[in-house]
């Protein structure tokens, strides 16, 4: 028999500006009221237990997604915008994610490496010709907004609404702070240019786009299920992406034994991405809602209650990753790391963004024989995603 | 290039008939005992043995009777309109007393640790799925049976399992009665820990694993019939890896996993699902001709033989040794 025990009611409130801009002193005393605790701040359960996370991810009947990613249940409120895949259960999910995995899939993503490549190149070259430069500005934001967009199949006009939009998605993961109110400020504006971009009429005849809107007419899914699946692809594409390739060149310029060993073995690259990836996960935590009274590292949690899920704490947690858990260390395998999630819901997108990320890493060693850090990278305050605004690097080329 | 030696024969065991009984049209059930009245090997689910029918003429049939009687083991035979005749052979000439060499008990099919199970069977793809059943049962998970058929009649063991373990949890469907069995209906809702294992026909699996596509990934598992041709067999058999980035070579032994070899190895793969359905582990291959068990590549690039799922795949009978880009 397990113990049910009250859990440590967690007085600070993980939204607030220094909790976001170094989440990692905050989430070591997180963890230690436990891998489950309540917090008064925002009245939501914390799961940051590996075990426990990887069940919440694994047991989409009793966590479910339609309450929303955010605080509030959009079940019971009105959400922003119609539901997502990401905030569907089966079996509304179970048609979308049929649809969307027949597209996007390891033999569809392969042939993109060569259309990927070139820009990679491009970008790369230029920054080559520099000592310093900003691995955010010139490289991170850059690269998958010329790629990624090629991809879905998408019109130039319009691309620059992706980022805010896929801001406005991402922050509403948290609560309506001054963070979400910033976000949201051209708010209605981008999200109509996005949805425009999804309509069948936008898109081209060869991308992911127009391969989605195919099993329209097959019967698979319905219209507003296939401009909602484009538009997951968009609001989910860039941004984690972006923030993956800042966030792996932000550890790598803090490790110069690793970039060596890299340089000799470029073929590792996917290896230290994974792991840089479980660091510094770029999607640090998110909601989902009980459906059923449950107990969960021996907390009983009552049916209703939203759970915030730390899944970047989940992949530092020592029990599953060892004492050096916060570590980058190539040696190590990141495998069951769970920052494209686990499960039901994994990340759709997960061989297109290892694809770019490795592309650009690949170059990047190509290119640099050391990279360092030039100045203190500087945090995005974003509520769910872990990120920088700003990583300033000094560089010396490959001779 | 390598070159490949075919790979060693597997010991093999002397059995006679005891049994040979028709339980359905076209299915002869045999129930085989060993020569000298010893147990046969111990065995799990999922298992099957090679069957040699003459010369170089071996087929594969699942065990399907229970693993805690090991004097006897039973296997269900369809009469098929194979090129070589094995299934016709079997059927014509395999009368109680007559004497069968076959191979010990190998698994390619398991059964894995879950809270709950659905199966999925196709005609005499219901071979397989009776000792997983049992254990199901045995082990108490919540678990439920959807077997299909083209008629009753054809349907082997229908009844006996319909007796044994109730309509609750034995679903059949005919198509010559109902409109058969209806796999959109079976999975159109996920379950959360629920396990899919499906055997029976290509086209049933081909359709079960697009269905499967909106599960969470790595809950589906098959066995398709195995190829008729003899080479074209699946293989259990230790197989060797050079690893072409790293250096050096593994074995990969019957009951490991190509990623599992080389991590014991200390060399690297990426993986994730290691279930052959998300694809992270996809591997160049160098030389040699893979088994492919994804439910990722293509029917094409799985004939390209290119690339390979190293979670799960292995290396094709007959080849001893893979090259790959790891």
């Amino acid at each position: 028999m397990t113990t049910i025990i009250e859990p440590t009611v967690f007085t600070e409130d993980p939204f607030t500006e220094a909790a976001i801009a170094d989440p990692y002193p905050f989430l070591e005393r997180l963890r230690e009221a436990g891998p489950v605790s309540y917090l008064e701040a925002t009245g939501t359960y914390a799961i940051v237990g590996y075990k426990e996370v990887y069940e919440v991810l694994m047991d989409f009947e009793t966590y479910v997604s339609s309450g929303g990613l955010g605080p509030r249940d959009i079940r019971e409120d009105d959400a922003w915008r119609p539901p997502s895949i990401l905030e569907s259960d089966p079996p509304i999910h179970t048609v979308m994610r049929r649809a969307l995995t027949g597209v996007i899939n390891p033999g569809t993503v392969r042939a993109l490496r060569e259309p990927f490549t070139l820009p990679a190149v491009e970008i790369v070259s230029e920054l080559a010709k520099l000592d310093s430069f900003d691995v955010v500005t010139q490289l991170a934001e850059k690269y998958p907004i010329r790629v990624f967009p090629d991809a879905v199949g998408l019109p130039e006009e319009g691309r620059e609404h992706l980022l805010p939009y896929g801001n406005m998605v991402f922050n509403a993961f948290g609560p309506e702070n001054y963070i979400y109110q910033q976000a949201f400020a051209n708010g209605d504006e981008h999200s109509a240019v996005v949805m425009k971009l999804c309509a069948r009429e936008s898109l081209d005849d060869v991308g992911f786009g127009s391969k989605i809107w195919d099993r329209v007419k097959d019967g698979l899914i319905t219209e507003e299920q296939a401009a909602l699946l484009v538009r997951a692809l968009l609001s989910a594409g860039v941004d984690t992406t972006i923030f993956g390739i800042g966030n792996t060149l932000s550890v790598l310029a803090r490790y110069p034994e690793a970039w060596q060993r890299l340089r000799e073995n470029p073929t590792m690259a996917k290896f230290a991405i994974d792991e840089a990836l479980r660091v510094e996960s770029p999607f640090q935590k998110f909601h989902r809602t009980v459906a059923t009274d449950t107990v969960l590292g021996n907390v009983h949690i009552p049916a209703g209650s939203k759970i915030l899920v730390f899944v970047g704490a989940a992949n530092r947690d020592p029990q599953k990753w060892g004492d050096d858990a916060a570590e980058f260390s190539l040696d190590r395998s990141s495998s069951g790391h769970v920052a494209f999630g686990m499960g039901l819901h994994q990340c759709v997108g997960q061989p297109i963004a290892r694809l770019e990320m490795e592309i650009v890493l690949q170059e990047m060693l190509e290119k640099f024989e050391t990279l360092e850090l030039d100045g203190a990278p500087s945090p995005l305050i974003h509520n769910v995603l872990r990120g920088f605004d700003s990583i300033p690097v000094k560089v010396t080329p490959s001779r | 290039m390598t070159i490949t030696a075919p790979s060693k024969a597997p010991a093999t065991l002397d059995t006679v008939i005891e049994s040979a009984e028709k339980v359905a049209d076209e299915v002869l059930s045999l129930e085989l005992r060993k020569v000298d009245g010893t147990d046969f090997p111990a065995w799990e689910p999922g298992a099957h043995i090679d069957v040699h029918l003459g010369d170089d003429l071996i087929r594969q049939y699942s065990v399907c009777s229970t693993p805690d009687d090991l004097s006897v083991l039973k296997i269900g035979v369809l009469r098929t309109p194979d090129s070589r005749g094995g299934s016709a052979y079997v059927h014509e000439h395999l009368t109680p007393g007559t004497a069968l060499t076959i191979s010990a008990p190998r698994n390619n099919f398991p059964l894995l640790k879950s809270r709950k199970y659905l199966f999925i069977a196709g005609g005499v793809g219901i071979t397989p799925m009776i000792p997983m059943l049992e254990q199901a049962e045995a082990e108490g998970k919540e678990w439920v049976l959807h077997y299909g058929g083209r008629s009753r009649t054809s349907m082997a063991f229908a009844d006996e399992l319909l007796a044994k373990y109730g309509p609750e949890k034995i679903l059949l469907y005919a198509n010559d009665e109902d409109n058969g069995l209806d796999l959109n209906a079976v999975l159109a809702l996920p379950r959360a820990h629920m396990l899919v294992y499906a055997c029976g026909p290509g086209g049933m699996l081909t359709a079960i694993e697009e269905l499967c596509m909106g599960w969470p990934p790595g809950v589906l598992h098959t066995e398709r019939f195995v190829a008729a041709e003899l080479g074209a067999a699946s293989s259990s058999e230790p197989f060797e890896v050079e690893l072409a980035q790293t250096g050096g070579s593994v074995k990969v032994q019957p009951n490991q996993s190509i990623v599992d070899a080389v991590e014991e190895a200390g060399a690297r793969v990426l993986s994730s699902c290691r279930a052959g359905l998300c694809g992270t582990c996809e591997t160049r291959i160098i030389s040699g001709e893979p088994e492919h068990r994804d439910a990722v590549l293509t029917q094409e690039d799985k004939d390209a033989g290119e690339v390979m799922l190293v979670c799960v795949s292995r290396a094709a009978a007959g080849c001893s040794r893979l090259v790959l880009d790891l």
